[in-house]
């Protein structure tokens, strides 16, 4: 049976190298305008003093929540983070978070909403989803490294590729679930498709669209590890450095910086439950 | 003005491949059966007059919300004419081009839904003033068009609350609110008093009849309940299966149902409020007559001459006296009373309770008719004619 093993992995080789050979330019224009978009933020934000930042980061949360204690856990949370030494690794975490999760809204938003108006286009989308999803990470982090090169711009597009369908299914969901008749409110006095969109399926899809960022922003952070193995720089560094010298100390710290650091993301932007 | 003309609408994909099949009589089920499409409405014909409220009455699945939807093309049809008056001419929406279709949508026909539609993110006023947003208005030609309203309705303290802060008949008056406010001629409702208890209910039918007589909007009102219908309607047309299987004024709807099915359902009508005194009444000619006196009773042994219009009792004579139809009953006096034809049948029943007297009709022929015991339990029952 072995004998005439079908070529797939080599086709799939040839693929990627064609791509390589012929895409170079873009891959590589795309790489240094993300390593630029990245590094230039990162470089930025760590010429605030660490005190300054964690004061605007407790105002931000007691204004975006208006709940103290959840105030205090975030300063504290910070000041633990810094005290630890985990702070520039840290910030270059956040803003890799950040970058990933605005590109995942950025593409994934429209695409939800398109495949939302055109039930073939979700139908195709799905099985598509599906893979990149469950697909393990590291089997197209390869073809990723042989594009785009070392460093951060690798497990950004990883780590897009992986958090991506939450916001495209939670967008998805939420535009195909708007009421039938706000819709045909809309239409009835006369709105445009565009103001149909802007003025009806948003505002109605709004809950489930946010819903779809705050989970985009949980799975590019439990990405952090991978990043860092194809040379991302941030909390997961440290993590693989305590993985490969048995560093249990180091492990634990740099552990507790990013469940830190999600737990404070997530509670600071959950949404709110609206009472009524 | 609207007018239905031959309309069928099916349901499904490419629609146009059913018209040759009901050409050749397929019904509804056979239709469903070989082609999987669905007829939503079959062979419409209907007018609805300036200022008229037209009521689309029938079950569940009957058609009527289907219809209601052709005339501003939330329901495309699949054949036949939808007319409306639009700048001084009759049009067929269907003909019409895209932007005339959104124009009509936005200035000429507006919709109130059954269950309500607003939308929970803008405040009462905010949904108000939602078909005026989307038309680009000016700010403060808005705020003016939606206080108006607010007012109209009498919800001004409530037009910075959250529609789910409001009750249902309320959210209801929100929704009239909004579709009154682009001062469109043609209003088009979709059981919008359904999903409301049957207290609000009543208060909102009242409300919509006093504001249809200030505003004489053309109004059609999709309703599955026959007594909404005759309290509403000057027009209702009754469908079943896609069909409009009998239409005509109330009145009509009740005293000569088409089919077995129209009667079913007058069967569970009041008919105090829909029939009147002219249509219970019978003729004088019809009673036991004596030298140009009719015995209008029987049992009070009660004549009347309809030449002197006087009247005697036990050979006595008794006063005759007249009631018009905005005069308080509590001044009726004991004694044989004469109606216009135009009276209503609850207030033939309460003159007849007070007076303890038969009542006499007047018809615009100048004859008389009387309602005695006999017509009036005969109208209860409906078992006139």
């Amino acid at each position: 049976m072995e004998a005439y093993k079908l070529p797939l992995g080599r086709t799939m080789e040839r693929f990627v190298d064609w791509l390589v050979d012929s895409g170079a330019w873009f891959f590589d224009s795309l790489a240094i305008a993300l390593e630029w978009l990245i590094d230039g933020a990162t470089d930025n934000l760590l010429l605030l003093p660490p005190w300054l930042f964690i004061a605007i980061t407790g105002v931000l949360a007691q204004w975006l929540r208006r709940n103290t204690g959840l105030t205090i856990f975030t300063v504290l949370s910070f000041l633990l983070i810094w005290n630890l030494g985990y702070w520039e690794a840290t910030i270059e975490t956040l803003v890799m978070v950040v970058c990933a999760t605005s590109l995942c809204v950025l593409i994934g938003v429209p695409i939800g909403i398109a495949a939302a108006h055109r039930p073939l286009l979700y139908t195709l989308l799905r099985p598509v989803l599906d893979l990149m999803q469950t697909v393990p990470t590291f089997v197209y982090l390869i073809p990723t490294l042989t594009l785009f090169g070392l460093g951060v711009v690798p497990g950004l597009i990883a780590t897009i590729v992986f958090s991506i369908a939450a916001p495209i299914r939670l967008t998805y969901l939420g535009i195909f679930q708007v009421p039938k008749e706000l819709v045909e409110a809309g239409k009835s006095f006369g709105c445009s498709n565009r103001q149909l969109l802007w003025r009806i399926e948003l505002p109605a899809a709004a809950s489930s669209i946010a819903a779809g960022i705050t989970q985009c922003i949980m799975l590019s952070l439990s990405m952090v590890v991978i990043s860092a193995l194809v040379g991302a720089n941030g909390l997961g560094r440290p993590v693989v450095r305590a993985l490969n010298t048995v560093d249990i100390a180091s492990g634990f710290e740099a552990g507790l910086a990013i469940v830190l650091l999600a737990i404070v993301l997530d509670r600071l932007l959950k949404q709110r439950h609206e009472v009524s | 003005m609207i007018e239905f003309k031959n309309v069928d609408l099916v349901f499904g994909k490419n629609p146009e491949r059913a018209l040759p099949l009901l050409d050749q009589g397929y019904d509804r089920d056979r239709l469903q059966g070989e082609t999987g499409l669905v007829l939503g409405v079959s062979q419409a014909n209907l007018k609805v007059n300036k200022g008229e409220i037209c009521v689309l009455m029938g079950l569940s699945g009957s058609g009527k919300s289907s219809l209601l939807r052709c005339v501003n093309g939330l329901n495309p049809v699949t054949r036949g004419e939808v007319l409306i008056e639009h700048k001084g001419e009759v049009i067929n929406f269907f003909d019409a081009d895209a932007h005339t279709q959104r124009e009509i949508r936005m200035k000429r026909i507006s919709m109130v839904f059954q269950k309500f539609a607003l939308m929970p993110w803008l405040t009462v006023a905010e949904n108000i003033g939602f078909a005026l947003d989307v038309q680009g208005l000016a700010k403060d030609e808005i705020a003016r068009r939606v206080d108006a309203q607010l007012e109209l309705v009498g919800l001004t303290e409530w037009r910075d609350h959250k529609p789910s802060a409001l009750s249902g008949g309320m959210q209801q008056r929100v929704g009239l609110a909004r579709a009154l406010a682009t001062e469109s001629d043609i209003l088009l409702m979709d059981e919008p008093f359904s999903a409301l208890d049957p207290l609000i209910r009543q208060q909102l039918q009242e409300e919509l009849l006093q504001l249809q007589s200030r505003l004489q909007k053309t109004i059609v009102f999709v309703s599955h309940d026959l007594d909404e219908a005759l309290k509403l309607g000057n027009t209702i047309a009754i469908m079943k299966d896609g069909c409009i299987v009998q239409q005509g004024n109330p009145q009509d709807i009740v005293l000569n149902p088409a089919t077995q099915y129209v009667e079913d359902f007058v069967a569970h009508t009041n008919p105090l409020h829909v029939l009147l005194c002219g249509d219970i009444a019978d003729p004088l000619t019809a009673l036991p007559a004596n030298e140009g006196q009719y015995c209008i009773d029987t049992k009070q042994d009660c004549w009347f001459n309809p030449d002197s219009q006087e009247a005697h009792c036990q050979n006595q004579s008794v006063p005759v006296q007249r009631w018009q139809e905005d005069e308080p009953k509590s001044a009726l006096k004991g004694c044989p009373t004469l109606v216009s034809a135009k009276a209503s049948f609850h207030d033939a029943l309460e003159i007849r309770h007070r007076t303890g007297y038969a009542v006499l009709v007047e018809c615009d022929d100048r004859s008389f008719k009387v309602i005695g015991d006999d017509q009036l339990y005969r109208g209860l029952l409906g078992k006139l004619g």
